[in-house]
């Protein structure tokens, strides 16, 4: 709710919804300049990296999934990296393909809820996406089969598609036979255009006229748009291993509002996710994928945060694509997973989920036991930028009515599909609910 | 013309949102159950918000600090049925592992500055703070199970939700028995039904993310993994996952560990 009058405005929006998690936020104006903005977190923190200090590696990937349920394989896809990168192991190719085959599922499966459910009945004036049903069903069917096929790909790979049980440390359990993956085809084929139609659509939207000065990072891959990559990139010219960016990142944790901020070298904010990998690697995406983007008016750096939503539907055109092409170059993996032998040492995996950059450090012991446990979520990584992001929105819309601009913040937030259940683990509840 | 659709409001603590989001998961589904149900308050899918009471409420997540406590005690004032759903909401989650270390010990291994934390040393399960009418296992929920119960919430009947094992599961899909032919570590006896015995099928022991099923007999699967040969620490750390938070599971883990330091005690006294 927006309340005060005259000189002084209030934007509070207790409870924000259409975000994973829990938070607020919360906008000061004073004789016409935004003067406050915070995005507050007052989801309870679950401690993850104290709980896995003595588990075994090899817990890491089920035990670190539970932190995000819309996002549980880019946890276990990071907590496998470090582990290996911590015991020297370098997997198959086909265990590499296999798990990026199962990352587009999460990333269909992600997008589509984000799109869809989440951040499109912003732009066309609906409280959700029931309401947005009613007005356009067709539309609403066509988000939820899209989300239904990436949740699809995640059984037939993982088992299921929350939590999946087929992940281990070195690859997994069981390869699925090549007739299983190839099941697969039909839906995505009719994914694949629906995603293209999904482009056309939100790229007609109305945007408000806002654009971000963004340091981008993002993991690069020469030769492919980037899901999991031992390269770390950034818009001013980083070039780094996950390892050497997990030890320029600097957290720090302050009394005020949301903690442990992620900066550069502990000074240079930035941004990771879809807008971040677009602007690094928009010229790795195949042809049905950058049509798809020039159709929409797309360049190859977006810098508007409201149209985020475009290139998430051409990641979703990427990641339908991409799927295919591994179904039709699958092999079984044989034996499904590397043996992996504990030794003692420091590992880092970075993979890009969904909403962005997600990083894990392990320190293990010589009987794999894991010594001390970092995880930096995209969340964390963004909230300074999505608090620039809510002050420069607010500014550009001061002349909206008081429900119109707290509307506007809200949608601000949601620009990046903040998962807060992510980022809590290590965010401070000494905030007050406002 | 007025609403008579019965109302549904879904409350989220502390928890990963994937038990919110198997309702969403429901794609086929969910526009039907939208037009039987009016979904009054979902912070996750919708900015609406209609004020209670509601008809029915499905609670996520355990309960870790002080607010949540009263939260949770206002949702109950609120709601006629009130229906827990997963293992952080049943048993108090993974982030129950806290309540087995010291005091304080959490936070200062996660927070440079513990002292602006404010979190209770104890993650648990909502019926340890309201009356709760049903609760609904595994971390995550199954689906079909969540659309059983909304389905029978709606005509007011009795959810059908086996209280039997993975085990007799895996029997039902004709599993080869892991942990008979393999000798691999498997929960699946003492492992309450519901995901469809995934873990067995692509030949992964159980591991026990729908909690204890009815009548469970931990002790006696722990002594079968210890004669396989399994160390007291590791079988320990087996119990002491998603469900250690639930006495039947949390207390075998708790014994195990105890016996597994015994144990090191006897053979640091011979060796010395």
């Amino acid at each position: 709710m927006t309340h005060g009058s005259g000189a002084h405005r209030t934007v509070a929006v207790e409870g924000l919804s259409r975000v994973e998690g829990e938070g607020s936020l919360r906008v000061e104006v004073r004789d016409g300049v935004v003067q406050d903005v915070a995005l507050s977190i007052f989801e309870p923190p679950r401690f993850f990296e104290a709980l896995l200090e003595g588990r075994l590696a090899s817990e890491a990937p089920d035990i670190t999934a539970r932190i995000c349920g819309i996002c549980p394989v880019a946890y276990q896809m990071s907590a496998c990296a470090a582990v290996e990168d911590a015991c020297g192991i370098t997997v198959d190719e086909r265990i590499t393909a296999l798990r990026r085959l199962l990352y587009c599922g999460e990333w269909i499966q992600s997008h589509a809820l984000h799109i869809y459910l989440l951040h499109a009945p912003d732009f066309l004036g609906c409280a959700d996406a029931v309401e947005l049903a009613e007005r356009d069903r067709a539309a609403v069917e066509r988000g939820l089969a899209l989300k239904r096929t990436g949740n699809l790909i995640m059984e037939t790979i993982g088992g299921r598609a929350i939590h999946p049980v087929n992940v281990r440390v070195g690859g997994f359990y069981r390869a699925p036979t090549v007739a299983e993956v190839g099941a697969l085809v039909e839906p995505l084929r009719r994914a694949l255009d629906a995603a293209v139609a999904t482009v056309a659509w939100v790229g007609g939207f109305d945007f408000p006229d806002v654009e971000g000065d963004y340091r981008f990072v993002a993991l690069r891959s020469p030769g492919r748009y980037p899901i999991e990559s031992d390269r770390v990139a950034s818009s001013d010219g980083l070039d780094t291993s996950p390892a050497g960016f997990a030890d320029m990142v600097i957290e720090e944790h302050v009394a005020r509002s949301t903690a442990l901020h992620a900066r550069i070298g502990g000074r240079l904010d930035y941004l990771t996710g879809p807008l971040a990998r677009y602007a690094l690697n928009s010229s790795e995406l195949p042809d049905p994928a950058r049509q798809a983007a020039e159709g929409a008016g797309l360049g190859t750096i977006c810098t508007n945060p409201f149209q985020s939503i475009i290139v998430r539907a051409v990641e979703l055109v990427f990641a339908c694509h991409e799927a295919l092409r591994l179904i039709a170059a699958y092999e079984p993996p044989d034996p499904p997973a590397a043996f992996v032998q504990p030794r003692a040492g420091v590992g880092t995996g970075a993979t890009e989920a969904p909403r962005g950059l997600l990083f894990h450090r392990y320190e293990l012991d010589d009987n794999g036991l894991i010594r001390t446990a970092r995880i930096v979520p995209p969340t964390s990584q963004n909230q300074i930028t999505i608090e620039s992001d809510l002050r420069r929105v607010a500014q550009a819309a001061l002349e909206l009515p008081d429900d119109e601009l707290t509307w506007r913040c809200e949608q601000a937030v949601r620009n990046h599909d903040p998962c807060i259940s992510c980022a809590a683990h290590f965010l401070d509840v000494t905030v007050a609910r406002q | 013309m007025t609403d008579t659709r019965p109302t549904l409001a879904v409350w989220k603590f502390a928890s990963c949102d994937g038990c919110q989001l198997s309702l969403l998961d429901c794609e086929d589904e969910l526009l039907v159950i939208t037009g039987a149900i009016r979904i009054a308050h979902f912070t996750e899918m919708s900015r609406a918000h209609v004020e209670g009471p509601y008809d029915v409420s499905l609670v996520e997540g355990s309960i870790t600090t002080e607010a949540d406590a009263e939260r949770v005690r206002e949702v109950r004032r609120s709601s006629r049925r009130l229906i827990t759903i997963g293992a952080c909401a049943t048993a108090g989650g993974i982030q129950a592992l806290r309540n087995f270390a010291e005091d304080g010990a959490y936070a200062s291994t996660v927070y440079p500055h513990p002292e602006f934390v404010s979190s209770l040393d104890t993650s648990t399960p909502i019926s340890g703070h309201v009356a709760v009418d049903l609760e609904l296992q595994g971390c995550p929920i199954d689906r079909r199970q969540l659309l059983e119960v909304i389905a029978a919430e709606l005509v007011g009947r009795r959810p059908v939700i086996p209280g039997y094992t993975v085990c007799q599961q895996c029997k039902g899909r004709g599993t080869v028995c892991l942990l008979v032919s393999k000798g691999t570590a498997c929960l699946g006896p003492v492992t309450r039904a519901g995901c469809g015995a995934l873990c067995p099928s692509i030949g992964r022991g159980c591991y026990g993310c729908f909690g204890p099923s009815e009548g469970a007999n931990p002790e006696a699967l722990a002594g079968r993994l210890l004669s396989e040969g399994m160390a007291p620490v590791d079988t320990s750390r087996l119990f002491a996952t998603f469900y250690v938070g639930n006495p039947v599971f949390g207390n075998q883990a708790t014994a195990l560990a105890a016996s597994s330091e015994t144990g090191l005690n006897e053979q640091e006294e011979e060796s010395t």
